[in-house]
C-alpha cells in the first residue's frame, strides 16, 4: 500500500474514534460541560492533561528545537516540565479546595471585586487566544499537506472537526477524547524514537541511547554528533547555549511560570473528585508528559546526525564525500516540493554541502575546499518529526502513525483552549457579572455559541495569519506568567494581599510584558531571527522577548505586594476564606457548588 | 485554629524544601553549573547536560509524588483530611 492510503486510514481511524467518544459522552449539564461532572480518576485525568497540554509545539516543534539548538533547547524541555511541581505545590489542591469552575471565579472571589474577575478574564482570553491561533495553523497546515488540499480547505476541514466535538462534547466529551488522542500520539511518538535508536545505538530505550555508543562500539553517540556538527563549522551540539545562561534562566523560569498559568491546564484541577486527586493529577499528568519529554532529546539529536551523515556521507574535505543532488533519497525530494526543505548548487559541482559559512573560522577551510557557502538553504527545523521516519527509512505505517500523531496533538489542545475561553465568557462575563440569573440551559447555549466564536475567531487568524508564527506561543506563555500565575499563588499564600494590589499587579504584569514584546515584534515575527540574536544588544540584559514573561510576573508579585501595604487590607471574610481554603477538609464535589 | 496554622507551617516547610530541589535540578545544576557538571559524564554526555535535558525532568516526577505522599499523611496528622 503506498504511503498516501496509509494516511488515510491511520487519520481517518483516529478521527472517528474520537468523534464517536464525543458522541457518547456529550454534555447534559452546566457542571458536565465546564468540569466533566465528578468522578474522573487521577490517572485518566492525568492523561487528559498530558494530551491537553501537548500541542503541535510539543509534538513537531520541540525535537526539530533540539536537533538545532542542542544545549540550548533544555529551556523547553525544564520550562515546560518544571511547571507541574509549581502547579502541583502551589495551585492545584488550593483551586480544587476553592472548588468553583473557573479561574477568573476564583480571582473575582478572592479578592471580591468583579474589576479583578474582568481583568482575570481579559488576561485568560488574550493567552488562550494567542495560543490557539498557533494551533488553527498548525492544523490547517498538517490537514492540508495530508489531504493533498490546499491551505484554506485542510484549516476549514480542520475547524469543522474541532467544532464537532468541542462543542459537543464540552469537558466531558473532551476528556474522553483526549485520554484517546494521548495514547494515539505518545504511540506516534515513542516507536519510531525507538526503531532509530536500535539503528543508531543498538540501544531500543531512546532515553538510554543517547548515552550509549555508536552500535558498531566505535564512540560514544553525543561524542560522534558533537564531532560531525563541529567538523562543518556548526556549534557544538551538547554545549551551545540559547542567547546567552541569563537568557537561558530567565527563558526556563518564563515557561515553567507560564505553564502554571495557563488557564486550560489549571482548568483540570477543577475536575477531579477530591483535593488528593488534583495533588496526584499534576503529578500522573507529568508522567505522561515525561515520557514523550524525555524522548524528544534522544528524536532531536539522532535526527540531527542522521540528516548530517545522509549529506556528508564521508571524510570532510573529499570531494566524493558529498552527496551526489541526483542521487538524493525520496523524502528529500518529499519535502524539497513543501518547499520547506531547499538545495542551491552555489558551487555547480552537482554536490551538496551542508556546512555553517556564517562561521568565519572555517570559512578558509570551506574556500579551499572549493565550497561557495551552505548549499542547503533551508532546512525548517519543524519538518523534523515527520521527516524522522523518513530519513530513517521506517516502514509507511510508521510514517502514518506519526502523521495522526501531530494532528491528535494540536487537536486536543485547541479544544481545551477554546473550553477555557467559552467558559470564561459565558461563566464569567455573561452569569457572573451581566445576567446573574441565566438558566442553565441558556448559559450551555452560550458557552456553545462563545466555542464556536472563539473558533471562526482563530479560523480567521489561521486564514490570514497576522505574521506570528514563532512568536505566538511564546507571548501567550508570557501572558500567563505575568498576569494569571502571580493573581493565583498571592490569593493562596499571601492573605494580605487586596483587590487594588491584585488588579494592579495583573496589569502592571501584563503591560510590561506586552510592551516588551512589541517593542521587539521587528525581530519577532520575522521567523528564525529570534535566537539567532541579531537585535539581542537592544535586549534588557540580554533577555529575548520570548523569555520576558518572568520580569512581568516579578513586577507583578512586587506591585501587587506594594500596593496592598498602603490600602485597606482584604475584609475578614476574605481572611478566613483563604485560611479555609488552605486546608482539604470539607471540599465539595466539583459539581455540586 | 491553632491546628491548622501547625498544618500550614509543616505544609509551607515541606513545599520549600522541594521548591529548593526543584530550583537547583533545574536552574543550578542545568544551567548555572551546567559546564563544571559536564567533566564528569554518565555515559556518553556530561551530568550538566544530563540534568538539563533528562535528570531534571526525573527528579521533577520524584517531587511531586513524594509531596503528594507527604501531604496525605500531614492531612491525616491534622485530622483536616477528607471524608
Amino acid at each position: 500500500m503506498d504511503l498516501q492510503t496509509v494516511t488515510y486510514m491511520f487519520v481517518g481511524a483516529t478521527f472517528a474514534l474520537y468523534i464517536g467518544i464525543a458522541f457518547w459522552a456529550r454534555a447534559s449539564t452546566t457542571g458536565e460541560f465546564y468540569v466533566a461532572g465528578k468522578g474522573i480518576h487521577p490517572v485518566a485525568n492525568g492523561m487528559a492533561t498530558a494530551a491537553d497540554w501537548m500541542s503541535a509545539a510539543s509534538f513537531i516543534s520541540m525535537a526539530g528545537l533540539i536537533a538545532f539548538n542542542g544545549y540550548g533547547a533544555s529551556v523547553f524541555l525544564m520550562g515546560w516540565t518544571g511547571g507541574y511541581v509549581l502547579l502541583a505545590l502551589l495551585l492545584a489542591p488550593y483551586l480544587r479546595k476553592f472548588g468553583k469552575f473557573t479561574v477568573p471565579e476564583f480571582i473575582g472571589e478572592r479578592y471580591y471585586s468583579r474589576t479583578a474577575r474582568v481583568v482575570a478574564v481579559i488576561c485568560l482570553i488574550l493567552a488562550s487566544i494567542t495560543y490557539v491561533i498557533g494551533q488553527m495553523k498548525g492544523i490547517g497546515v498538517a490537514f492540508s499537506r495530508f489531504l493533498e488540499t490546499d491551505y484554506d480547505t485542510g484549516l476549514y476541514i480542520g475547524m469543522g472537526i474541532v467544532f464537532i466535538y468541542s462543542v459537543m462534547g464540552g469537558m466531558k466529551g473532551i476528556t474522553y477524547t483526549q485520554i484517546a488522542q494521548y495514547c494515539v500520539l505518545i504511540f506516534a511518538y515513542t516507536v519510531p524514537a525507538v526503531f532509530i535508536s536500535l539503528n543508531i545505538t543498538g540501544n531500543p530505550v531512546p532515553q538510554l541511547g543517547i548515552l550509549s555508543t555508536m552500535a558498531d562500539g566505535s564512540t560514544y553517540m553525543m561524542d560522534k554528533l558533537n564531532l560531525v556538527v563541529s567538523e562543518l563549522g556548526f556549534n557544538e551540539y551538547t554545549t551551545q547555549v540559547m542567547g546567552s545562561k541569563l537568557n537561558m534562566f530567565a527563558y526556563t523560569l518564563t515557561l515553567m511560570i507560564g505553564t502554571a498559568g495557563l488557564p486550560h491546564v489549571i482548568i483540570r484541577f477543577f475536575t477531579v473528585p477530591k483535593v488528593k486527586d488534583a495533588r496526584a493529577t499534576a503529578g500522573w499528568a507529568l508522567v505522561f508528559i515525561a515520557i514523550l519529554y524525555t524522548t524528544a532529546p534522544a528524536v532531536g539529536s539522532m535526527a540531527r546526525l542522521n540528516l548530517m551523515n545522509t549529506i556528508q556521507t564521508g571524510p570532510v574535505g573529499e570531494v566524493t564525500a558529498n552527496l551526489e543532488y541526483d542521487k538524493r533519497p525520496q523524502w528529500f525530494k518529499n519535502w524539497e516540493s513543501t518547499g520547506l526543505l531547499k538545495f542551491e548548487d552555489k558551487n555547480g559541482d552537482g554536490r551538496i554541502q551542508y556546512y555553517n559559512d556564517k562561521n568565519m573560522d572555517f570559512a578558509e577551510k570551506a574556500d579551499s575546499y572549493g565550497w561557495k557557502g551552505n548549499e542547503m538553504v533551508k532546512v525548517d527545523r519543524d519538518i523534523m518529526v515527520l521527516a524522522n521516519p523518513e530519513i530513517a527509512n521506517l516502514p509507511n505505517w510508521v510514517i502514518a502513525l506519526v502523521v495522526a500523531g501531530g494532528l491528535a496533538a494540536a487537536l486536543s489542545t485547541a479544544a481545551g483552549l477554546l473550553l477555557a475561553i467559552a467558559s470564561s465568557i459565558s461563566h464569567d462575563l455573561l452569569k457572573g457579572i451581566f445576567k446573574p440569573n441565566i438558566s442553565e440551559r441558556d448559559e450551555l447555549m452560550a458557552g456553545r455559541i462563545a466555542m464556536a466564536g472563539a473558533i471562526a475567531l482563530a479560523g480567521y487568524f489561521g486564514l490570514h495569519p497576522p505574521d506570528f508564527a514563532a512568536g505566538t506561543v511564546a507571548i501567550a506563555f508570557g501572558l500567563a506568567a505575568s498576569s494569571i500565575f502571580p493573581a493565583l499563588m498571592m490569593g493562596i499564600f499571601n492573605k494580605k494581599v487586596n483587590r487594588t494590589g491584585a488588579v494592579a499587579g495583573m496589569i502592571t504584569g501584563i503591560s510590561i510584558t506586552m510592551l516588551y514584546v512589541f517593542q521587539h515584534k521587528g525581530i519577532m515575527f520575522i521567523p528564525g531571527t529570534s535566537f539567532l540574536g541579531g537585535m539581542s544588544p537592544n535586549w534588557f540584559f540580554g533577555i529575548s522577548p520570548n523569555a520576558f514573561g518572568c520580569i512581568g510576573a516579578l513586577a507583578n508579585f512586587a506591585v501587587a505586594i506594594g500596593v496592598s501595604k498602603v490600602t485597606a487590607p482584604p475584609p475578614e471574610h476574605i481572611q478566613h476564606l483563604v485560611e479555609d481554603i488552605r486546608i482539604p477538609a470539607g471540599a465539595k464535589t466539583a459539581a455540586e457548588h | 485554629m491553632n491546628n491548622n496554622s501547625g498544618y500550614w507551617k509543616e505544609n509551607l516547610r515541606l513545599v520549600s524544601i522541594l521548591l529548593a530541589i526543584w530550583f537547583t535540578v533545574s536552574f543550578l545544576f542545568g544551567i548555572i553549573l551546567v559546564e563544571p557538571l559536564n567533566t564528569i559524564r554518565i555515559g556518553g554526555v556530561g551530568l550538566g547536560f544530563w540534568f538539563a535535558q533528562q535528570g531534571s525532568i526525573y527528579t521533577f516526577l520524584v517531587l511531586i509524588f513524594v509531596y503528594t505522599k507527604k501531604m496525605n499523611t500531614l492531612d491525616r496528622k491534622y485530622n483536616v483530611h477528607e471524608d
